[in-house]
């Protein structure tokens, strides 16, 4: 890779962060408000994007990382009036933990059965929620109190102040994806995908590097959620559904897997298509539906992905 | 009632429930062990199965015993017929890769229950049973319709058991599922064959839904528990292994009709769901499996 294709990559992602800042002094309120809740999405969909589109590790459960962070954050501001900067971290925390503690199990299956075992951990996970509702009250789920929703004096139902925190959150993961993808770390996660046998072979312990694949993703993730709880300041039981395991799955693919921005495209996408088609008719899931299948025949590498293919070759 | 009633009931019921999970498993395990794909959309055929049989009824309206007869037959062949045109349209142009399956399969899902969401409502309809007689036991009256939905589903493993072993497509289906390759070389014509396991696969399901619904309303997310359920089955029985997953049904569908009498359901799906991960995480080819997932 010659250095001229680093630089026009590095500038690229530079200025992708540098025009969402932008927007912020544009963007009409309700579009504003809309970008905050994508940049967080995003920030989950880029977890995901580390484990599924590099290491090719094809998780049904994230969900469960993303409700870990949220439930960690939203539980300890309701019962232990840890504020919002304690929350974040230790949502990160609790997704990185669980993540490490399913993949010690779940990565000795591969293929098929690492789907179910992970779909299986997520179902578990939801339950769980249920089973402790006196708590996470289940369906219904709680509201985070206010005074909980401040970060260095900051109140986060400002939409000021809650973009720039979602602005931060999202710079933070094209961060981690880029220098992912550009570290020898990532090199060896795209020989897992593209071979795993032949990985080993190498002299690679594949088990570990998958385990910090899975990782690094379930404490993006737990970031994530966290930050979503307490930027929108709701918690329930739907997000750790198994819908909001198949949501990240979507919007990678949309997007294009292993592009670092990829899961901002199709996170972006996908919200808009969704909201402008509510618009007319209420069934959103049949728009998610047609949209899987129809990628997955017409566009398998997503919208990133079909551009490094056809234009960009030096896109991360 | 004593403990002994008590316990033969909650048995009774649990074996209404492992036949109807014996079938809808029999369909995914079919599918998976010929075709090596996940069907995630198993459960929307379920589920479509039984909206046509509640149309069915509704529309012939000639007397409960003929209109459940007529979706006896109309249902399966509805949910077959949906089935072939994705597997012919979406599956085949995949070539039936693992992974690109699960996620076409999982917008099939969708698009099924949003269209069943849109033309069916959102209610929950009963489909009446064909006859109403009770089995006076010395302790309680049980419902004969629910004692004929075991033996139906006993008669239909059995044909699908002869059909498999004793017949020509039965052959060609083993054969398959041996060695794709060598069965071409054999002049199968294994693409037809996957088309016709498909639509197989989502018709054992579509009965067993059609033999539920006199018992338990058609409802457009009702597949969603029978999806999981078959899931945990086939994968307990081994993934590939159809006497597994015949084993596994009756084995999980007894206990979890005796679990749910004596147990708190939540912490008994909980038990259930890290029980059937850790048999994964333990044993990637399942209790009885050959070939690994």
């Amino acid at each position: 890779m010659s250095r001229g294709s680093f630089n026009k990559a590095a500038a690229l992602h530079l200025s992708a962060v540098g025009v969402l800042f932008a927007l912020h002094f544009i963007l009409p309120d309700y579009h504003h408000g809309n970008l905050a809740r994508i940049m967080v999405l995003a920030s989950f969909a880029m977890a995901y994007n580390i484990s599924f589109g590099y290491t090719g590790l094809l998780s049904l459960g994230h969900a469960m990382f993303f409700a870990a962070g949220l439930y960690t954050a939203g539980l300890m501001a309701q019962f232990a009036g840890l504020g919002a900067a304690g929350g974040i971290i230790l949502g990160l925390a609790a997704g990185f933990a669980l993540a490490v503690a399913v993949g010690c199990l779940a990565l000795r299956t591969t293929g098929v059965a690492f789907m179910i075992v992970t779909l299986m951990f997520a179902q578990a996970a939801f339950l769980t929620i249920f089973y402790f509702g006196e708590y996470t009250r289940g369906d219904e789920g709680f509201i985070i109190p206010s005074l909980q929703r401040h970060l260095f004096g900051l109140s986060l139902a400002e939409p000021a102040v809650r973009y720039f925190v979602a602005l931060t959150l999202f710079a933070l993961c094209v961060a981690v994806s880029y220098g992912v993808a550009r570290s020898s770390l990532g090199r060896v996660f795209a020989a897992i995908r593209e071979n795993e046998e032949r990985t080993r072979m190498l002299g690679y312990n594949v088990f570990l590097y998958k385990l910090a694949a899975l990782a690094i993703s379930g404490a993006m993730a737990g970031a994530a959620g966290a930050a979503y709880g307490l930027l929108f300041g709701y918690v329930g039981s739907t997000f750790a559904s198994i819908q909001y395991s198949i949501f990240p799955l979507l919007w990678v693919l949309m997007g294009g897997a292993a592009t670092v921005l990829g899961p901002f495209a199709g996170t972006l996408l996908m919200f808009y298509l969704v909201d402008i088609s509510s618009a007319f008719t209420t069934a959103n899931m049949l728009i998610v539906g047609l949209a899987l299948i129809g990628l997955i025949l017409f566009f398998p590498k997503g919208i990133l992905g079909t551009l490094r293919e056809r234009v960009a070759p030096w896109l991360p | 009632m004593d403990f002994g009633p008590h316990l033969l009931l909650a048995s009774l019921e649990g074996a209404v429930g492992a036949a109807v999970l014996a079938l809808t498993a029999l369909g995914l395990s079919l599918v998976f062990g010929v075709m090596r794909i996940v069907n995630v959309a198993h459960g929307a055929f379920f589920m479509l199965g039984a909206i046509v049989a509640w149309w069915v009824a509704d529309a012939l309206d000639a007397g409960s015993a003929l209109n459940f007869l007529a979706a006896l037959i109309i249902a399966p062949l509805a949910a077959g017929a949906v089935a072939l045109v994705a597997e012919r349209t979406i599956l085949r142009r995949l070539n039936y890769n693992p992974e690109s399956t699960i996620v076409a399969t999982i917008g099939l899902l969708y698009v099924i229950e949003q269209v069943a969401l849109m033309t069916y409502g959102p209610d929950a309809r009963p489909v009446e049973a064909p006859w109403d007689f009770r089995v006076q036991l010395p302790w309680f009256g049980y419902s004969g319709y629910k004692l004929m939905v075991i033996a139906a589903s006993i008669a239909v493993m059995l044909a699908v058991w002869w059909g498999l072993t004793r017949t020509r497509i039965g052959l060609m289906m083993r054969a398959t599922q041996f060695d794709r390759e060598t069965a071409r070389a054999f002049a199968i014509p294994v693409d037809k064959v996957y088309g016709g396991v498909f639509a197989f696969g989502a018709m054992l399901a579509a009965l067993g839904a059609v033999l539920v619904v006199p018992i338990q309303q058609a409802h457009y997310l009702m597949g969603n528990d029978p999806l999981l359920l078959s899931f945990i089955v086939v994968i307990v029985g081994g993934l590939g292994s159809l006497r597994g997953t015949v084993l596994a049904a009756v084995i999980i569908g007894m206990s979890d009709g005796i679990i749910s009498v004596f147990f708190t359901p939540t912490l008994a799906k909980i038990i259930a769901t890290l029980v059937v991960a850790m048999i994964l995480v333990i044993r990637p080819k399942g209790l009885f499996g050959t070939q690994s997932a």
